[in-house]
């Protein structure tokens, strides 16, 4: 099994002494062939940021040359403008934000908890709990989405009405039904798990005959050295909640709590204007385009985290 | 906590025994209490109501029906064969091709040239591009008179005229599939690379030493070597592309006359948007019941290998 805290940037240069570079004379096809596949894999994105800042008709008119993909002509933020007078997208941008955000705080917080248990404590139970934990990696989320709309329909939750507390039945349209289901995470703490077994007992040992708690060796000596899985767990939380699609559609039909993707499929079908519905895709696509662009070696090394699991 | 002055060392370490027990178990108990709401309940929830015919609002109680749905799926229900169909020829077609581009990119990128890279940043572009936005913008150059068609007939001096590529039974999923490898075929360009980066360099070397040429080495080293990627990569990708929904669901609701319908796609159909939840839960564990299968497969494989 590959070791997940290993940086990719290492892992690159070793690989980079193994297999030598091809000969100046096979380079010039090579990087021909690499300016392709990326123009493949660029055009549409780039199609998509332009096109956000012209009028229809001048998409539709460049479609035929290279104007496509260049920010010529008429250019303006009319668009952007457009989305914001016809749909309230900053509310779902907002709400997109604070269910992603306080999904992964609490679920770093939950499953490296768990995780710590699994891997730096001896009690009786330990070995069964992780293969339980580690069995239900194998239930896709598609197989129980139906039946958990069902079931959160009828799950209480405490409200307050000014001071009175009041017990509402039905998670339905709300901000926890977004939340709680993607906090515990099984591959989350299988991960957490395995990078804390790595770190050596003895650190807990010598916290313990200072007479450190296991809450205070958890949170002193195990977190504080725990940088790299933490970030994989965050990425790995953050890209699905943000992009989530098939499970807020079912259980949020009220817009005050509606997050993005649902808001932009709304918009999609209910307007004409392709420059707006552009300047939308645009606007969702930014925050996560800026996340990865800063932390490309960390979202990569999560990615590739991804591929001990089974 | 530890020995307290005036107790015996036995009872000491009995008392940190528990302790250690007690807070073993509060640590993993939110963990345990959510996974348990919203994993072992709905799972068991899928079976139960997979044999009633429970709808998803309604004042009844639902009523049980024994195989009912599961006979109804394979039997009358043509729409649901024809979602398994689709999901099938979906996988058949974005299984190699996914997982053989991946590799391809992976090895284009692996190598000591200036600007690498860049190229590996650009490759993975689309995987943190949402797949809604990613079906919203193919729709759009997928259109009669959309970018597609205006590249295609530009390229080839007007010789190819498109089509309405998403609105033809037999060119809609081929559409779907293309947009589906551009966006998933970073994901498993990384994965490749991590797996090209566990094979030692001194097995290259021997290699050369040996006069190998670099399909030797290929042949020889590389790919015995990802026999462990190989499999995952494979089995990521078939479960992924059984759960084919999003861009169904954006880009054709499952038209045209049925062409793009998926087992997901399907159940949420009947599951939701019809509400018959108990009919929908049956289709869910069919789906389960495939994934299960190809999971079975790689077990075997991989122990196989090891």
């Amino acid at each position: 099994m590959a070791t997940i805290d290993q940086a990719p940037g290492a892992a690159v240069t070793a690989s980079r002494t193994r297999e030598a570079g091809p000969r100046a004379s096979g380079r010039v096809p090579l990087y021909l062939l690499l300016v392709l596949l990326s123009l493949f894999f660029l055009f549409p994105v780039v199609f998509m940021l332009v096109s956000s800042l012209k009028p229809d008709d001048q998409i539709f008119q460049d479609l035929g040359s290279g104007a496509a993909f260049l920010p010529v002509g008429e250019l303006s933020l009319d668009n952007y403008a457009g989305v914001f007078d016809r749909v309230p997208a900053i509310r779902f941008l907002l709400n997109s934000v604070f269910v992603t955000v306080v999904t992964v705080l609490l679920g770093l917080f939950v499953n490296s908890l768990a995780g710590f248990a699994l891997s730096r404590m001896e009690w009786r139970g330990r070995k069964l709990i992780l293969a339980l934990v580690i069995a239900t990696l194998i239930i896709p989320f598609e197989t129980v989405a139906l039946p958990m709309v069902y079931w959160v329909a009828k799950l209480p939750w405490l409200e307050f009405e000014g001071l009175r507390p009041v017990i509402e039945q039905g998670w339905l349209n709300s901000y926890q039904v977004q939340i709680l289901p993607f906090v515990a995470n099984a591959f989350s703490i299988f991960l957490f798990a395995q990078y804390f077994g790595s770190i050596p007992r003895s650190l807990d040992e010598a916290a313990r005959v200072d007479g450190c708690g296991w809450f205070r060796i958890y949170r002193k000596v195990v977190v504080p050295l725990s940088g790299p899985v933490f970030a994989t767990v965050a990425i790995l939380t953050f890209l699905p909640v943000w992009n989530s699609y098939l499970w807020p559609l079912m259980v949020v039909q009220e817009e005050s709590k509606r997050p993005v993707m649902i808001g932009v499929q709304y918009f999609n079908q209910l307007t004409p204007a392709w420059g707006e519905t552009m300047a939308y895709s645009t606007l969702i696509t930014i925050p996560v385009l800026v996340v990865f662009l800063s932390f490309q070696r960390a979202f990569v090394r999560s990615i590739a985290a991804s591929g001990v699991k089974g | 906590m530890t020995a307290r002055p005036g107790t015996s060392p036995g009872r000491s370490r009995t008392h940190a025994r528990a302790i250690e027990r007690r807070s073993a178990w509060a640590f993993v108990t939110p963990a345990l209490f959510l996974l348990m709401l919203f994993l072992g309940v709905p799972a068991l929830l899928a079976l139960g109501l997979s044999f009633t015919n429970a709808r998803l609002i309604s004042p009844n109680a639902p009523e049980f029906t024994g195989l009912e749905n599961y006979v109804r799926a394979f039997t009358s229900d043509p729409v649901f064969l024809r979602s398994l169909l689709n999901t099938f020829y979906f996988a058949a077609v974005v299984v190699p091709v996914q997982a053989g581009l991946g590799l391809a990119l992976a090895l284009l990128v692996n190598q000591r040239i200036r600007g690498v890279n860049i190229f590996r940043t650009v490759f993975f572009l689309p995987v943190v591009t949402s797949m809604v936005v990613v079906s919203i913008l193919w729709t759009f150059m997928y259109q009669e008179d959309g970018l597609i068609n205006s590249m295609l007939s530009r390229m080839t001096g007007g010789l190819v005229e498109g089509t309405a590529w998403l609105q033809q039974p037999s060119t809609a999923m081929p559409a779907i599939i293309i947009l589906s490898v551009w966006q998933g075929v970073g994901f498993h360009m990384v994965i490749w690379l991590a797996g090209l980066q566990t094979i030692p360099a001194e097995l290259y070397e021997a290699a050369t030493v040996d006069g190998a040429g670099a399909w030797q080495r290929f042949r020889n080293v590389t790919w015995p070597g990802l026999r462990p990627t190989l499999v995952f990569v494979l089995v990521t990708i078939t479960i992924a592309a059984f759960g084919l929904f999003v861009q169904i669901d954006v880009m054709t609701r499952g038209g045209p006359l049925d062409s793009t319908t998926t087992i997901i796609f399907h159940a949420v159909r009947k599951g939701f948007r019809e509400q018959e939840v108990g009919y929908g839960a049956a289709l869910s564990l069919i789906f389960f019941v495939l994934v299960l299968i190809v999971s079975l497969i790689q077990r075997r494989l991989t122990r196989e290998n090891t």
